[in-house]
């Protein structure tokens, strides 16, 4: 939090701070713990598809349904808090109100048009564009919903106000599967951008 | 219906029985590392150490009983399971378990006895037709496997915790334990025993409990998953000892609460 409200005083002199350390520790404990939720939640799924498609065995975690919810039941915890820690700290430094807003249909549309014919530029690390906007802002509100529909899966009676929320349990099921594929998308636009700009991916480890 | 079937590829049934005692059977506990190993090259992947597996086991296990403590607070014995209408009820209602139907027990319910052991008053071995002029009531609520689906059935029977003070069991015990014909065992908490919903069950859809549904008598607890309802039950025990269960002994969450 302090490296970034003093990168404002101090980006002259030093080299910038695009991401405060903060953000790096929660991306990286995240993407850890998303892997390991998707990995295993994989398996859980091949126990009972919801589509005519199973996840194949080497792609998945945990080997099987047991050791599948064990994984799963345990990176919930470091998902959660992570999460937790990292929307706090957005919320509180201001850092999402300064990064993700303000973001508009206009700007989003010109951007996607720019991006679609490789014009939308990458230079400044410290700026998100439109389009970056509303994918960040997107995939934490699908954080969001996959934690919610999660909670419903886990507890249908403790919490069955919530699960009659999503329509009810099988609906709920959907719901945490879709909000999964939602992940699994950003994540490879997510990953594929972050290796043609490979000094967005050094940003994120080193801070600059 | 309680029970997984072929949730263990590869792995035979009876042998499975006899090492229910273990905390894994060896079969899935050499799949289950290998669940681990890979989450080690996952970890290589983003320069980390590789998780060792026995830790990473024990780590795990350690989280799941974590997760009971956490279940049973989060668990309120006066939340009742939603309920359904008869047209809702899943119909022909499926059956799981982790052997065929055809190597369903068979019980005689001519000799049928429920033996009670434990910290109760009274443990007289009750027959059929003793267990089944106790007072009757029913629910039609949402069975959840652990495997993911689920189904809304119709259950009869009577409500564990009246049967409880019949016997004069200590209800300050910590577990109820339920010993099956075919071998299966379960384990669950008192609270849990003691939810109004939480039935001894006789009848599947207002119709004696066929083979297939666990008869002569399967517990009914609408805030469990499937696998923590045992079928065929032979024997119960009021305990302070947690004496496991069939599949909780093999890695899945003991509580495994809904």
């Amino acid at each position: 939090m302090t490296a970034e409200t003093m990168q404002a005083s101090h980006s002259a002199a030093a080299p910038e701070t695009i991401h405060p350390a903060w953000v790096r520790v929660c991306h990286w404990i995240n993407a850890l713990a998303i892997l390991v939720m998707i990995g295993s939640g994989w398996q859980v799924y091949n126990a009972s598809p919801l589509f005519s498609f199973t996840f194949p065995r080497a792609i998945t975690i945990g080997e099987w349904l047991g050791g599948a919810l064990l994984w799963h039941f345990a990176a919930m915890w470091v998902l959660v808090i992570n999460g937790l820690v990292y929307v706090t700290l957005g919320l509180a430094t201001g850092r999402f109100r300064r990064k993700l807003f303000p973001v508009g249909p206009r700007a989003v549309i010109t951007d996607i048009k720019a991006a679609l014919t490789f014009k939308l530029g990458h230079d400044d690390l410290s700026h998100y564009n439109a389009v970056q906007k509303v994918l960040y802002l997107g995939i934490i509100l699908d954080g969001v919903l996959i934690v919610v529909s999660g909670i419903s899966i886990w507890k249908p009676v403790q919490f069955q106000e919530l699960t009659a929320l999503f329509g009810g349990y099988d609906a709920a099921r959907y719901v945490h599967f879709a909000a999964m594929a939602a992940i699994v998308a950003f994540l490879v636009v997510h990953i594929s951008l972050a290796l043609i700009v490979p000094k967005s991916l050094r940003a994120m480890v080193t801070g600059r | 219906m309680a029970r997984i079937r072929k949730a263990v590829p590869g792995v035979d049934a009876k042998a499975l029985i006899k090492d229910a005692g273990k905390l894994m059977p060896d079969a899935s506990r050499r799949a289950f590392l290998r669940g681990a190993a890979s989450l080690g090259a996952l970890t290589m992947l983003t320069g980390c150490d590789i998780i060792d597996e026995d830790s990473a086991e024990g780590a795990l296990r350690y989280v799941s009983r974590f997760n009971d403590r956490v279940q049973a607070f989060l668990f309120n014995p006066n939340k009742l399971a939603p309920t359904y209408t008869e047209a809702d009820i899943k119909r022909p209602f499926p059956f799981n378990a982790y052997y065929d139907l055809d190597e369903a027990p068979t019980v005689d319910p001519a000799t049928y006895k429920l033996e009670i052991s434990g910290l109760a008053d009274n443990k007289k071995p009750w027959t059929l037709d003793e267990l089944h002029a106790l007072p009757e009531v029913s629910q039609i609520t949402r069975h959840v496997c652990v495997e993911g689906w689920s189904a809304i059935g119709s259950w009869q029977g009577a409500v564990l915790s009246d049967f409880l003070k019949r016997i004069g069991a200590d209800t300050r015990a910590r577990y109820l334990h339920f010993k099956c014909a075919e071998g299966y065992t379960e384990t669950i908490d008192m609270p849990t025993a003691l939810h109004p919903q939480t039935q001894m069950t006789f009848k599947f859809d207002n119709k004696i409990l066929p083979r297939a549904y666990g008869f002569p008598m399967k517990i009914r607890i609408p805030t469990k998953l499937g696998f923590k309802q045992p079928k065929y039950v032979v024997a119960m025990e009021v305990t302070n000892v947690d004496r496991g269960g069939y599949w909780s002994n093999q890695g899945y969450n003991w509580f495994s609460g809904l």
